[in-house]
């Protein structure tokens, strides 16, 4: 992401889990991206644990989840219909990208920016929340069912 | 080939994980790509090294290429080195100089050259402004001790230069010297890190506690160089069920459960050596498995006490 070309100045801090320690002081946080390896259970119960730990107002757009690992079926342990379900409950996009891929990476790498752009502000007219309703309104009615 | 240059690039590709071998071949840029395609990287190590040694041969490799490769070799293991940083002072009234890196690079060699007759110094650019710098050194009498380099990472739009640790304390202000005379100004000023460096400061690590942690453990169970190559560990447990759920149809068995475990990977120890930096497990990692190189075996069979 930060090979992107960027007009805003951009942090990305990586975390294990949440809640972040507490004794640092930080920059707003404007986006949070949820990395669930589908390969590994534990990826996802953490996940979960973490999800725990976000305030409310960041599900109004700042929040997504990326799944990676789905190319490689016969190493998932973790159903895609699980983390579309989270997705749903959380009310956020869920992106798949399989971050092993050079290629792909890059294509994501330049999406988030686009979001984060957006989640910070920085793009006139758009807000988090009208991105947010624009992704949602593209989701077939079969998630109805899940 | 030289002999020793060809000793000294076996014992650098002997020394890169399997896994790695491949990304620090061609960040060295040396071998073409037809050439490294001649190569079956699945074979046993040591054959791979070998048609590489012929491969670097046959292309003629040079003591500077050798250099070049540990350099790429240092700069995807710099976490395993512990760095002391200077930061280079300007006195007042002094301008902000333009960097050529071409005189820099000039200038530093001559000074060391000048000062020792016996030295290598190669060069190496990054992306981030950085120059990273190897010296092997020698004395008067002896050719340069290429498996004690040192290395200075210099940021040319800072005043910061790390250097590298190293036993041959000795040429510490010989260094020192090649950059007074290169900002030509009061003499630096020693800090000390010795931490794990993360060059981009817009990277910011939240668990870095926690993930130097768990780098330290692995560095102590493992050690910093290559695992011995195995290819799988057998564990035959014969231990009686342990629950915590009470009443269980199992937990009242008195006979041991018998069960066979198997592992098996193309370089077992390295995969499980990356585990716990993987964040797929916790460190640090179970006796059991760490305990292979020790006890010198794979086959383990386990009882209760």
């Amino acid at each position: 992401m930060l090979k992107e070309d960027c007009a805003s100045e951009l942090k990305v801090h990586l975390a294990k889990s949440l809640p972040l320690p507490s004794s640092v002081n930080r920059p707003r946080i404007d986006l949070i991206v949820f990395v669930v390896n589908l390969h590994s259970k534990y990826s996802l119960q953490n996940t979960e644990e973490s999800l725990r730990h976000v305030d409310a107002s960041f599900f109004l757009g700042k929040v997504c989840f990326l799944a990676t690992g789905a190319g490689r079926e016969s190493h998932c342990s973790i159903h895609r219909h699980t983390v579309v379900k989270l997705a749903h409950t959380y009310q956020s996009p869920l992106l798949y990208c399989d971050l092993e891929v050079e290629g792909f990476r890059a294509t994501m790498a330049q999406r988030l920016v686009r979001v984060l752009q957006i989640c910070a502000g920085h793009v006139p007219g758009v807000s988090a929340l009208n991105l947010l309703s624009l992704l949602r309104s593209s989701e077939g009615p079969s998630l109805e069912d899940l | 080939m030289d002999e020793t240059v060809a000793e000294f690039i076996k014992r650098t590709i002997l020394k890169i994980p399997m896994n790695e071998l491949t990304t620090i071949l061609k960040a060295w840029d040396f071998l073409s790509e037809n050439q490294l395609q001649t190569v079956n990287f699945r074979q046993r190590k040591e054959s791979v090294v070998q048609h590489l040694i012929r491969l670097c041969e046959e292309k003629r490799a040079s003591l500077n290429d050798a250099a070049l490769l540990d350099i790429v070799y240092t700069q995807f293991h710099q976490h395993q080195k512990v760095w002391d940083v200077f930061q280079m002072s300007k006195g007042p009234g002094e301008d902000v100089d333009l960097f050529d890196m071409k005189q820099f690079k000039n200038a530093f060699k001559k000074i060391l050259q000048r000062a020792l007759k016996n030295v290598t110094v190669s060069f190496r650019e990054t992306e981030e402004n950085a120059i990273w710098i190897r010296i092997a050194w020698g004395t008067q009498y002896t050719k340069p001790n290429q498996y004690k380099p040192t290395y200075v990472v210099y940021y040319s739009q800072t005043p910061y230069a790390f250097k590298s640790s190293s036993t041959l304390r000795r040429n510490t202000p010989l260094l020192g010297q090649t950059f007074e005379t290169h900002n030509s100004t009061t003499p630096l000023q020693e800090r000390s890190l010795g931490l794990d460096i993360n060059m981009d400061s817009r990277i910011i690590h939240e668990n870095k506690v926690e993930k130097e942690r768990v780098q330290r453990i692995t560095q102590e169970t493992f050690g910093d160089y290559s695992q011995p190559q195995l290819e799988f560990a057998q564990y035959k447990l014969e231990t009686k069920f342990k629950s915590d759920l009470n009443g269980s149809i199992l937990a009242e068995r008195e006979e041991p459960l018998r069960c066979l475990i198997k592992f098996s990977s193309p370089h077992l120890l390295e995969a499980l050596k990356s585990l716990a930096p993987a964040g797929i497990a916790d460190a640090p990692l179970s006796p059991l498995l760490t305990c292979i190189p020790n006890k010198r075996k794979n086959y383990f069979k386990i009882r209760d006490k």
